[in-house]
């Protein structure tokens, strides 16, 4: 990320530099850039005189927020129970065959990167996966390979 | 504020104070309840649930070191209810532990395994976890190894690197199954801001987070022939050697340690004490110095206050978090390493053995001491002037492995030259021991007068306050040094790096008008250092300081400057304090290093 502590001390102005402007400053990062990289994480730290290591502990504890860098559309599909019963292990298994990976990796072409997920709070219409910050929900194999689909389309358009 | 609670705790009526929790509570009728998240010097974190009770009435069982009392309480500790949660607990807990005991070094001394004994946990029914995590072992730094596969996640080495000293190097990453005790980006900690201090080793259950061992490495040295093995022992040792050998705490075994040391067959067994005294007389005048150039020649650019720079944990500890204050730092080398860098040069020379083929062991209460050993810098006589540092834990174990029965030991003395020591020296192992030893020489070198204080006692610097202050007038001077004639010297004494980090603020925003601070990074000084016996607790590391205080009070000469073989050294060999060979040999720099 180029000229880090400027902009991550911007953010510390908008967001306060106290502990509880942690957690968005964090959001405001991975918003920005899908990613919380290792030197935004120091001049976090720097900003709100905590340690490195507690800004790491924070940015790893919450599903949402990247630390490692991941494909253009992350797909997050809802591990808890719910969307356990409704199926996910088979919509998990059809995007592994799908993509050619397993859950936690990223495709080598760097579009898509497979990842579970806590509740997303569409337990009555599960399962439910989010592809960035778009939500999928009563998804069946199916319709999962339309999606995907979808997304390549885009990624081919956009690219030509 | 002084209304009592009263409850009952197996039927015992017992009458606390409001806010005592249930664990305390129990503590004070002789109840044991189990704890392993739980630490005397850490606030609660109630996350092992072992010390969980049952109340009557309540449906749910209570974590004794969380639930504060009230009124009528009915606590039973004890309950089949209690005893098969516990149980349960403790196998839950070793579902996820590699619990590899007999190959562990934290054999027998693991607060997870007792537990596992006392509850006779046997074969459980609960899945090992440990095979179907990943997890590393990291064993880069020279100081600490970090084995994942140990650890129970209690925090207790997260609380302790936040609460106590104020690094941060550990912190809890990720969650639920994933959660483990991290470092940032799970770097290595030898790449981090880890400050080696040992306090979460002193601190952690299991076999988690322990010193890297020299023990092997030790014994080979003093198999090999064609080696002359010098040992140094450091004050705070000899004070606390005795509990890791079922001694009580506060009892001083300086002369059965040396006894011991020989019997294992060191060549020689000196005293870091010695070395300590130079320090005092580098340190001392390195002081003096600045002063002059500060008040009298008024040049700019020299940096008071002073601080020390006897404690490794806070060298590093400074490096990282304050780089632009190193000037203030003294650049006297550690008591460690002044004896290593003369052990391999003078003593050499006087004893007639190739420097090449001394060996110089260490044993300090200290893990961050084996860091210093290894600094790049530390290698004034060509080679490196400290081999292996070993910890007192670590001689316990060497002991126990020499067959020796420590207690039936004759009292032995050190070797000499560089064996001899004074009270001042001794004090080092206790936080404001190298103020009051500093100040007990250079009051006398600046006035010509013994220190106004009844029998060399500087009470005001002594004690377990997070930090204190004293300063002394200096009237009627010697002609050298009148520019301090009237001067109030101001002090300023602080143990654990928390507070370290206090004062140090205070001299970044130029709030403090001192001139001299002693800082030591672990609790107490280093009588609680990372390298000590275990168990730690404030009640213990105070019997310690009773220990050192009486050490001194008990030696003939109490004045770094009137060590005989001080006086010797400087005629002999080094000339001058603060001469030529001094700043060769018993002087350094630090680096400025990444606060994160």
């Amino acid at each position: 990320m180029p000229h880090t502590g400027e902009y991550i001390k911007k953010l510390a102005e908008r967001h306060g530099r106290r502990l509880e402007s942690l957690l968005p400053i964090l959001e405001n990062v991975y918003e920005d850039h899908h990613i919380i990289p290792e030197d935004a994480m120091v001049e976090i730290a720097r900003e709100l005189d905590v340690s490195a290591a507690k800004v790491y502990g924070t940015a790893t504890f919450y599903s949402f927020l990247e630390t490692s860098k991941g494909g253009k559309y992350v797909i997050r599909v809802c591990k808890t129970i719910t969307c356990m019963m409704h199926g996910k292990n088979q919509i998990i298994k059809e995007l592994e065959e799908l993509l050619k990976i397993n859950l936690g990796e990223t495709t080598p072409d760097g579009l898509f990167t497979l990842k579970e997920t806590n509740c997303l709070g569409q337990c009555h219409r599960g399962p439910a996966m989010l592809i960035n910050d778009t939500p999928y929900t009563e998804l069946t194999p199916s319709k999962v390979r339309d999606i995907i689909n979808e997304y390549r389309l885009i990624a081919q358009k956009s690219a030509s | 504020m002084d209304e009592k609670v009263n409850l009952k705790i197996d039927n015992l009526s017992v009458s606390v104070d409001t806010g005592t929790t249930i664990l305390e509570a129990a503590r004070k009728i002789n109840i044991r309840i189990p704890t392993l998240c739980h630490h005397e010097d850490l606030c609660v974190a109630g996350n092992c649930r072992v010390c969980v009770v049952e109340e009557s009435g309540m449906g749910r069982l209570q974590p004794a070191c969380a639930i504060p009392v009230s009124e009528g309480m009915e606590i039973h500790t004890n309950s089949m209810k209690v005893r098969n949660a516990r149980k349960q607990i403790i196998e839950l807990l070793i579902s996820e532990h590699r619990a590899e005991c007999t190959t562990c070094y934290k054999n027998g001394k693991c607060e997870l395994q007792a537990l596992s004994n006392e509850y006779i946990v046997g074969e459980s029914g609960f899945l090992p976890l440990v095979p179907l995590k990943g997890y590393t072992i990291d064993e880069f730094s020279p100081s600490i190894i970090k084995d994942d596969s140990k650890c129970i996640r209690c925090q207790r080495c997260v609380r302790t690197c936040d609460q106590l000293q104020s690094v941060g190097a550990l912190t809890v990453a990720h969650k639920g199954g994933e959660m483990k005790i991290s470092t940032f980006f799970d770097k290595p900690i030898y790449e981090v801001v880890c400050t080696n201090c040992g306090q979460c080793v002193n601190r952690c259950p299991t076999g988690a987070l322990t010193e890297k061992t020299y023990i092997n490495e030790v014994w080979n040295a003093i198999d090999n022939p064609e080696k002359f093995v010098v040992v140094q022992t450091a004050p705070a040792v000899r004070i606390a050697l005795g509990e890791a050998l079922d001694m009580e705490p506060g009892e001083i075994v300086t002369g059965k340690m040396v006894a011991a040391l020989r019997r294992m067959g060191f060549n020689a067994v000196l005293d870091t004490d010695w070395s300590a005294d130079l320090t005092i007389i580098e340190e001392g005048n390195e002081l003096l110095q600045r002063l002059k150039r500060v008040l009298k020649d008024k040049e700019p650019g020299v940096k008071i206050p002073m601080t020390t720079s006897c404690s490794p944990g806070w060298i590093k500890f400074i490096e990282h978090t304050f780089p632009d204050f190193l000037e203030h730092l003294s650049t006297a080398k550690s008591p460690q390493q002044m004896f290593g860098a003369l052990a391999k040069t003078f003593y050499a020379g006087k004893i007639g053995v190739e420097p090449s083929n001394m060996v110089s062991v260490s044993v300090m209460p200290c893990t961050a001491k084996k860091f210093e050993a290894n600094r790049p810098e530390m290698r004034a006589s060509g080679y490196q002037d400290v081999d292996f540092v070993v910890t007192t834990r670590e001689l316990a174990m060497m002991i126990k492995q020499a067959g020796i029965d420590f207690r039936s030991l004759p009292d032995d003395d050190y070797d000499t030259i560089m064996g001899e020591s004074t009270g001042a020296s001794v004090i080092f192992g206790a936080t404001g021991g190298v103020m009051e030893a500093a100040l007990r020489t250079v009051y006398e070198v600046v006035t010509g007068r013994e220190i106004p204080f009844d029998g060399l006692n500087i009470m005001p610097v002594r004690g377990m306050e997070n930090v204190r202050e004293a300063s002394l007038k200096i009237e009627n001077p010697l002609p050298e040094w009148d520019f301090l004639d009237g001067v109030e010297v101001k002090t300023c004494v602080a143990h654990g790096l928390s507070n370290a980090k206090k004062v140090m603020e205070q001299v970044k925003n130029g709030e403090a008008d001192y001139h001299f601070i002693e800082i030591m990074a672990c609790p107490g000084g280093c009588l609680g250092g990372g390298g000590q016996p275990l168990p730690t607790s404030p009640e213990i590391r105070k019997k310690r300081a009773e220990a050192i205080y009486r050490e001194d009070a008990g030696k003939k000469i109490r004045k770094s400057h009137e060590n005989p073989e001080i006086i010797q050294v400087y005629e002999e060999f080094l000339v001058e304090p603060l001469g030529h060979k001094s700043h060769e040999l018993l002087h350094t720099t630090y680096t400025p290093r990444n606060r994160y």
